[in-house]
């Protein structure tokens, strides 16, 4: 399996969450196969999607997911350690492991070669790691979203892409349709 | 009542209740004083960027965020405050250390500073300097700025301010 084959795994799952996506072709997957107001699509800024997340998990009740990729954790590698130190028990940082930087031609990253992002994870403080493979995926986040502990999973997929179209809506849209779904999961 | 303690009055009087952080030793009483605070949630950051991101989310999630940071930072954050900050239109006032001014000791300040200005210029984002002591008086009408206008603003703290504001 794939990224967009793991994402379409997830989509009952992630079902009216709070969804912070990471740039690029993961957040065109997620528009393409399930957009709804829920989801917070990054359309720039590589590496700050588990940031976003922590942010918005610290400062109200609901659940947030945030969809990240091998790349982008390992562009903002200090992320781990900020999350570990300020638990958030409505947080899941799911980080989609293909070893690849897929937005960009599939080049290796060294989260497939002899980095352990799990391992990383776990060394920086984070309590509840759990590193998966691409068919135990939507398991993996409904145990997580259950737990009512903050979580990181590791899923392990396959390089490759699909055709996607690109993002379209304009942020501030984004921006806003996302506040108002913040404010009624807030009730 | 100290400069510091009245920057962080000031920061829970606009409703801020969020900031992260990236030290400065300018900024070692203003951090002091947010930790001492319980109106304000602070979460420091390994990285000034990712403190925006750590933002952006406190943002959607309806508090009002803050960023401390030194000016040297600005090399680190211009994507940031582009495609995240400014993109989406959120508001961030980013409380600044800005070294590299007279009465600096350290030579290496000065490369950041001479660009501290520019970079905000070229960005586009409104930019206020404390230079004396009274300038701290225009802070909250500052923070007001920021909120109403949903934008990023620099607020410029220099060696000369905090030298008056002890």
């Amino acid at each position: 399996m794939n990224r967009s084959e793991v994402i379409q795994s997830l989509l009952p799952v992630l079902r009216d969450e709070l969804v912070v996506c990471n740039i690029g072709l993961p957040s065109q997957e997620l528009h393409m196969m399930g957009d709804q107001p829920s989801n917070f699509y990054m359309l720039g800024t590589m590496g700050l999607a588990s940031s976003i997340g922590l942010g918005l998990a610290l400062v109200q009740e609901a659940r947030v997911v945030a969809i990240d990729g091998d790349g982008s954790v390992l562009t903002n590698l200090g992320t781990l350690p900020t999350i570990a130190n300020n638990v958030a028990d409505n947080f899941t940082l799911f980080i989609v492991d293909n070893g690849s930087y897929g937005s960009t031609g599939d080049q290796p990253t060294y989260a497939g070669r002899k980095t352990s992002l799990a391992r990383v994870a776990e060394a920086c403080g984070c309590e509840r790691v759990v590193e998966c493979d691409a068919g135990q995926a939507a398991e993996a986040l409904q145990d997580a979203l259950e737990s009512n502990r903050m979580t990181i999973i590791v899923c392990k997929c396959d390089p490759g892409n699909i055709p996607v179209p690109v993002i379209e809506k304009h942020p501030v849209t984004i921006r806003d349709r996302f506040i108002q779904a913040v404010r009624r999961a807030n009730g | 009542m100290s400069g510091s303690r009245k920057l962080v009055q000031d920061m829970v009087d606009a409703g801020i209740g969020f900031v992260t952080s990236v030290p400065c030793k300018q900024l070692k009483g203003v951090l002091e004083e947010i930790d001492a605070s319980d109106r304000i949630r602070h979460v420091p950051a390994n990285k000034e960027d990712e403190g925006m991101g750590l933002c952006a989310g406190a943002f959607l999630g309806g508090t009002r965020p803050c960023i401390i940071m030194q000016n040297t930072a600005l090399g680190v954050t211009v994507n940031a405050l582009a495609t995240l900050i400014q993109y989406y239109h959120m508001p961030l006032p980013m409380l600044i250390s800005y070294r590299g001014e007279v009465g600096e000791p350290v030579a290496c300040q000065v490369e950041m500073a001479v660009h501290t200005k520019a970079i905000l210029a070229q960005l586009n984002i409104q930019t206020y300097h404390f230079h004396r002591a009274q300038d701290a008086r225009e802070f909250p009408g500052i923070l007001r700025h920021t909120f109403m206008s949903s934008k990023p603003t620099a607020i410029l703290t220099d060696a000369t301010f905090w030298g008056e504001a002890q």
